[in-house]
């Protein structure tokens, strides 16, 4: 009976747990991105999936070199040392967005709106440079030890008829991410630069009458944006694997994640990362085995036990997102409304 | 950089001024979306036997063929719509290569080359809706329907004996139809599908459809999605976790990519792709890397569908689809003097001169139910890294 329990535990963990931490995580950091460009600059940049992607590429391009160089570092993914090079790029690409692109409309006090078309604009821009570069493919890059926890060896160690795995570049994610937003929380809570972005988020006018730089604000939020970015890309990219194409399609999870946690709070981002990517999983799990196990033999689930097939996956995040909106439009931690 | 180059070169290419006795043929394929990895060859294909054709200088008393391609994404039928309306209208183009995803390709049939009267051909659409759709004669494929993949995978899943199978398929025309016609065969011939999910492409995260897969269980997964999109994510999340470790992948999962981006774990697996043992697959895949691009899945379909078109216009002795739409499924069939890629020029004189010919070209062409391809399949085997031919159906 205790076997039994375990082994449903176990399931659950390998098919839920383990992989929702990981994809929350992703989706977190993509979303805290989001959200700190809305909540400073006021738009919803569209262009932030194409930056990811672009910020997962220059690091594509420096793991390469470093790899070709015989520069490895035994377990670890030669990627993660490779990523100064991508953040510093993608600052560069970052701020020189700004500069010829967001700068100007800033100055003309151009509508969010119109703001939000702009930034498509450079999103297909990016998208077409990428694919100049580095091409429409798939790019491998991950080296290193691929597993933590094979499930195999799991299932050998334990003596469980269920298998758990972990992989490597999930333990990596979840590591990098908690680092990271603790860095961030901590930076805006207790550094000067932090507290002005703040007031200057709150208050626009008040904070350049108490004599903060509003240029300087900005350009640290795109710095910050361009961490958080060549992080999310290449995390994203290193435990799934990289191509163009499917950033694109991250940007619609990422705004759900920003606006269910509540755009413009950055504890939200991170819940709503949580929030989407385990409802995903949660709701579209098909329970037949872990049922299977828990119940007594005679009933045994024939069916899949499936509260909706996962064709209604990408529906979910609507839903909630819908739900949200008109239950809370604050989002759950209580963010800005759109 | 050497990119950049070349993409300047191309543009140089399509912006040179035609002359007035060119003929135009549309290639509209996805060079963007999910099967972009495979259409540069696909491309390359069909260009060849324009230039093949141009080289000779026998098509149409000394005509030159220019190829102008056209975006079709694969998946955004709107997109499909306008580049071959634009293809069409503003650049003339007398007929088209394409499109390559079913569910762009019936759209661009339906909306632009039956109101415009243009013959396609599409290398790649296998849709069985494909069979019985509306086309006025001006809808042909070099590539077969699913209905008879379906019978190929069912036979090779049952002579290695795989039971019981869980089904993904992507969800569009092609992944529907296909997956239908797996499951009615294999259901048929005594084996069991455990769940039939679709997933969506483009998608970030795969565990959720891997989850309900692995609960629902089986000996093998079928795949039947793209190899560059959901296919991969599906593949590489069920190894990951330890859900299956063996797959099978109909002909939209079969490409060099694949085995090189999930590595030794999936030697063993098993699929098929069109294909055939007849000698002008390898006469095809010599010109090819000659010509500097690989004879990858679709490519010699694409070499044959343009090849068609130039030698029913031959045989017309006119560039109107409506006057040539007629000769091409006795071009493709016999009777005839066969033949094979590399002697198209050979073929263009024996039409002038009102001989037969039977074009077998680069993947073994015959034309039935109304102008598809009969289907010869090689059956894939994943050895050591490479998808490897170990059968010819």
């Amino acid at each position: 009976m205790m076997t039994d329990l375990i082994n449903a535990l176990v399931l659950i963990a390998n098919f839920i747990l383990v992989p929702g931490l990981t994809y929350g995580s992703q989706l977190g950091l993509g979303a805290l991105g989001i959200t700190m460009i809305y909540s400073v600059l006021r738009f919803s940049n569209f262009a932030h999936g194409e930056m990811m992607s672009f910020g997962a590429m220059v690091t594509i391009l420096m793991t390469w070199w470093m790899q070709s160089q015989g520069l490895t570092f035994g377990p670890l993914p030669t990627a993660l040392f490779a990523l100064p090079v991508g953040i510093i790029v993608t600052i560069g690409l970052t701020l020189t967005a700004d500069r010829l692109v967001f700068r100007y409309y800033r100055e003309i006090k151009a509508p969010p709106v119109t703001l939000l078309i702009v930034s498509m604009g450079l999103m297909f821009f990016l998208g077409g440079l990428i694919r100049f570069i580095i091409g429409p493919n798939d790019q491998k890059f991950f080296d290193g030890e691929r597993f933590i926890l094979k499930a195999r060896d799991f299932k050998t160690m334990t003596g469980l008829s269920e298998g758990l795995a972990i992989k490597s570049t999930q333990g990596i994610t979840v590591v990098l991410a908690v680092l990271m937003v603790s860095f961030l929380f901590w930076f805006l809570t207790y550094t000067r630069t932090g507290k002005s972005m703040r007031a200057y988020s709150n208050n626009e006018d008040l904070a350049l009458l108490s004599g903060i730089n509003p240029e300087r604000v900005v350009m640290v939020t795109w710095i910050i944006t361009a961490v958080l970015i060549t992080l999310a890309g290449t995390l994203y990219g290193l435990d799934k694997s990289y191509k163009p194409f499917t950033y694109l399609s991250l940007l619609l999870p990422i705004f759900a994640s920003a606006i269910v946690g509540g755009i413009g709070s950055p504890v939200g981002a991170i819940l709503g990362g949580f929030v989407i990517a385990f409802s995903e999983l949660f709701i579209t799990f098909a329970y037949k085995r872990v049922l299977g196990y828990l119940l007594p033999e005679h009933l045994e689930p024939s069916g899949l036990m499936q509260l909706l097939t996962t064709d209604y996956k990408i529906a979910l995040s609507f839903v909630i997102l819908v739900l949200v909106l008109i239950i809370k439009p604050t989002g759950i931690a209580g963010g800005k409304t759109l | 950089m050497k990119k950049i180059l070349m993409a300047a070169a191309v543009s140089m290419a399509v912006a040179s001024p035609a002359f007035s006795d060119d003929v135009k043929i549309g290639v509209i394929l996805g060079y963007t979306g999910p099967i972009e990895s495979l259409t540069p060859d696909m491309a390359a294909g069909a260009e060849l036997a324009m230039k093949e054709v141009n080289d000779s200088g026998k098509f149409m008393n000394g005509m030159n063929v220019v190829s102008v391609r056209g975006d079709s994404t694969c998946i955004d039928a709107a997109a499909a719509t306008s580049t071959a309306e634009r293809l069409i209208t503003s650049d003339g183009v007398s007929a088209i290569v394409g499109a390559d995803c079913s569910g762009v390709t019936t759209a661009i049939l339906q909306n632009v080359a039956m109101a415009n009267g243009i013959v396609m051909i599409s290398p790649s659409a296998t849709s069985p809706a494909l069979t019985t759709v509306e086309d006025d004669g001006l809808f042909f494929r070099t590539a077969p329907s699913d209905a008879r993949q379906g019978k190929i995978v069912a036979d090779i899943l049952m002579e290695r004996g795989f039971k019981t199978a869980a089904m993904t398929y992507t969800n569009n025309d092609y992944g529907k139809g296909l997956a239908d016609s797996i499951a009615a065969n294999y259901t048929a011939a005594g084996g069991t599908i455990t769940i039939s999910t679709p997933h969506e492409d483009g998608k970030a995260d795969y565990n959720a459809e891997v989850g309900s897969l692995a609960q629902a269980g089986g000996d093998i997964l079928i795949v039947a999605g793209y190899l560059d999109q959901g296919g991969r994510g599906i593949i590489q999340a069920s190894l990951d976790n330890g859900a299956f470790d063996i797959f099978y992948m109909p002909d939209g999962m079969i490409g060099d990519s694949l085995p090189e981006a999930i590595g030794p774990a999936l030697n063993g697996s098993i699929g098929d792709v069109p294909g055939t043992d007849s000698p002008g697959a390898a006469t095809f895949e010599t010109m090819a890397s000659d010509a500097g691009f690989k004879a990858g899945p679709f490519a010699p379909e694409s070499y044959d569908a343009a090849a068609l078109i130039m030698m029913a216009m031959q045989k017309a002795g006119s560039t109107n689809s409506q006057d040539f739409k007629s000769h091409i499924e006795s071009i493709a069939n016999a009777p005839g003097e066969k033949i094979y890629p590399g002697e198209l020029g050979k073929a263009l004189d024996l039409i002038a001169s009102g001989k037969d010919v039977d074009y077998v070209g680069a993947s073994a062409v015959e034309l039935v139910n109304g102008g598809e391809s009969a289907g010869n399949y090689r059956e894939i085997e994943v050895q050591n890294g490479k998808n490897v031919t170990v059968n010819f159906r």
